[in-house]
């Protein structure tokens, strides 16, 4: 995993509550046995007029006007904005592929589904739950700001605004550290192998029905 | 005094191999459950990093998502979807894995044979790369979804590195009303506490309608868990899981059997116990429930008329059921026997086993479907539940009323495979996401129970079961 490095990025906006990973990556594109390759089917029903299927060449198909990814700069976006319980639905880690593989490195909302949340930190990632009023705020400076910046800095927790005002962003300690390193969680666990087979050597003395 | 425990801290304490001091666990898995979609990545990411596999008999494999519910004499014909399948089938013989593969009467939806072959038990820790692996709370167990990096995790190290969630209870007072099912009490319950609501936490489900609930119904409870928000939810353990589970091919036999037995008497959260969040519904509340939005929040019961924005209060949710109702090609204030059903559904993790289709048949039983009806299909949950019902005559009910008898998967649930609905088309279906586009791209999604499905099959419309 790369490490993640403080940042400055194009902003962009979906006004919606309860966006679901059906929604982010439909479930044709999930037949892939790759991890990339998914960002040109980010919201993919939402991006184009006409229906998508795997291996076609997307490159040709009608793409809605009106979404907010297909305008200029929004489709380099690097930080995505969006309202409560975001990514709710299914496992697919698919969802979290898809975002990074479009360029997405931060996602903001007020909340998020938990499988999204925790499959995000995998990936680097990075879900920054503010406070709704804060995001409601940002909405509004995203809609009267064309080329709407923000900056993103892991280290101090802070997302920064065009006028250099900070907001401050809970975070986990250990994913923290995670994500700023680039670590890998397997290697992390494999450092404990020995505690894990104890574990078990105990475990299926008591329960020897589960060996 | 010994401290008051929930089932939920119970469970993780004999599985939590050791602490960070923020409180970040590591927990050790029992079971494994994997598919042909989110596994293919996992196993990839082993090879790359040229690790193997920490303990391969916790693993049970099999593919249904993408597995055709026809012409299975033909194979898999969508190539794509063909290459997942193999790729799960040649990881599993090279890793030496059990596997249902296409063809064996063993296999079925995930969340569906690991009950049927015992391959849950009360007290373990469940994983699948599947939000609806929640299903398996039903025994007891520790059951939720994880990502694919997670399914790599558990693979190469049987742990996933966690925080314990916060506990929250669900208690359903009283008995439900003659013909509500769980899928009605289920949905009632996201109607009240909302798709987040149990965002963060472990649902324990408590009370006499849920105690009195069959094993199968209370997986459908804990199946649509995810819908609420949790990613886990339980059911303590009683004689109804014990009967359940016994003589099952992966269950305990002879004597530790009494083992297992006397360890899971303790499968329940203690007198006292705190929770984070207490809800508390009364189960005589509660009506066949119809969904009639894009989320599975949107439901109401069938005896209501749809919801009307204009009575919302706040104006984010107000736009929410706007853009919902548009979606869904529904008027505000429509009464549900004026929404004519163009297909119906029956099948999913949901209610895909031997009691749903029961259930279905007893409605359907003697009736044809409408003539408006365009497809009306039964998918069963597994190869053994479709030989059972076919055993009971079952198959037999549902083709001469016009349903299509098709053979397990996931099926229309999400359509990966060819079962779809078409823009514009309306769904009866018992799975469990009305999500836009889910079952199809523009497909309208309506979530009841399996009796409402067949009740709507028959009528044309949606209508309260208990009146046709
Ligand atoms: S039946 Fe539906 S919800 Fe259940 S595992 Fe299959 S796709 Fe997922």
């Amino acid at each position: 995993m790369e490490k993640f490095e403080k940042f400055s990025g194009v902003v962009a906006a979906i006004d919606r509550p309860n966006i679901d990973t059906d929604a982010i990556i439909p479930k044709q594109y999930l037949k892939s046995i790759k991890r990339s390759g998914f960002g040109i089917n980010l919201f993919d029903d939402w991006r184009y007029l006409d229906p998508g299927e795997p291996g076609q060449d997307h490159s040709e198909r009608r793409l809605n006007p009106d979404f907010v990814l297909n305008r200029d700069p929004c489709k380099h976006a690097q930080i995505l904005l969006a309202r409560e319980n975001f990514a709710c639905g299914s496992s697919r880690e698919h969802a979290v592929w898809a975002l990074m593989d479009f360029g997405i490195k931060v996602v903001i909302a007020p909340s998020f589904a938990d499988i999204f949340y925790n499959n995000s930190f995998k990936n680097g990632l990075l879900p920054i739950a503010l406070d709704s009023g804060l995001v409601d705020q940002l909405f509004n400076e995203f809609e009267a700001n064309e080329g709407y910046l923000l900056g993103i800095d892991l280290e101090k927790q802070v997302v920064v605004d065009a006028n250099g005002i900070e907001m401050e962003f809970d975070l986990d300690e250990f994913r923290k550290y995670c994500l700023l390193n680039g670590f890998d969680d397997i290697g992390l666990t494999m450092q404990y192998a020995e505690t894990i087979k104890a574990f078990e050597r105990k475990y299926y003395q008591n329960m020897p029905w589960l060996n | 005094m010994k401290m008051a425990k929930t089932l939920y801290d119970k469970i993780w304490e004999m599985h939590e191999v050791r602490r960070d001091d923020d409180g970040t666990g590591l927990l050790y898995i029992d079971r494994h459950l994997v598919h042909e979609v989110t596994s293919p990545q996992a196993f990839e990411g082993l090879e790359i990093a040229q690790r193997s596999l920490w303990r391969k008999r916790s693993i049970l494999a099999v593919p249904d998502h993408n597995v055709p519910t026809t012409g299975l004499e033909h194979g898999i014909t969508d190539p794509v979807a063909r290459l997942q399948v193999d790729t799960l089938n040649q990881n599993c013989d090279k890793y030496e894995l059990t596997e249902f593969k296409m063809g064996d009467v063993r296999q079925g939806i995930v969340h569906v044979i690991g009950p049927e072959q015992g391959a849950t038990l009360p007290g373990m820790t469940v994983v699948c790369g599947d939000s609806h692996t929640s299903t398996h709370g039903a025994f007891a167990a520790l059951a939720f979804g994880i990502g694919t990096s997670e399914v790599e995790h558990v693979m190469a190290t049987q742990c996933l590195i966690q925080k314990k969630s916060r506990n929250m209870r669900v208690t359903v007072d009283g008995a439900v009303a003659d013909g509500i099912t769980a899928k009605d009490i289920v949905l009632h319950i996201i109607g009240v506490i909302g798709t987040a609501g149990g965002t963060g936490c472990t649902i324990e489900f408590t009370g006499e309608a849920i105690t009195n609930l069959s094993m199968e119904g209370r997986m459908t409870v804990c199946n649509m868990t995810i819908e609420a928000g949790a990613r886990a939810g339980l059911i303590a353990c009683d004689q109804t899981t014990l009967d359940y589970i016994r003589g099952r091919p992966f269950s305990p036999q002879d004597e530790t059997w009494d083992q297992a037995v006397a360890c899971w008497s303790d499968l329940h959260s203690d007198p006292g116990a705190l929770f984070d969040r207490e809800v508390v519904i009364d189960a005589s509340d509660i009506a066949p429930q119809v969904t009639w939005g894009t989320s599975p929040e949107m439901v109401c019961s069938v005896r209501q008329n749809i919801p009307d924005p204009a009575r919302e209060q706040d104006p984010i949710k107000a736009g929410g059921m706007q853009t919902a109702l548009d979606y869904m090609g529904l008027e505000a204030n429509m009464p549900f026997d004026q929404v004519i059903v163009d297909k119906i559904f029956i099948g999913s993790c949901t209610n895909s086993r031997i009691e749903d289709l029961r259930a279905a048949a007893a409605v359907i039983k003697g009736r044809k479907i409408a003539d408006s009806i365009k497809l009306a299909m039964v998918v069963p949950g597994s190869g053994l539940i479709k030989q059972q019902a076919e055993d009971e005559g079952l198959d037999r009910i549902f083709i001469e009323a016009g349903f299509e008898w098709r053979e397990p998967g996931c099926s229309m649930c999400l359509g990966m495979n060819a079962d779809q609905l078409k823009p514009g088309e309306r769904c009866a279906s018992t799975s469990n996401r009305n999500f836009e586009g889910r079952q199809g791209q523009g497909g309208r999604t309506h979530l009841v129970s399996p009796a409402m499905a067949a009740a709507a099959a028959v009528e044309g419309h949606f209508v309260d079961v208990r009146e046709i």
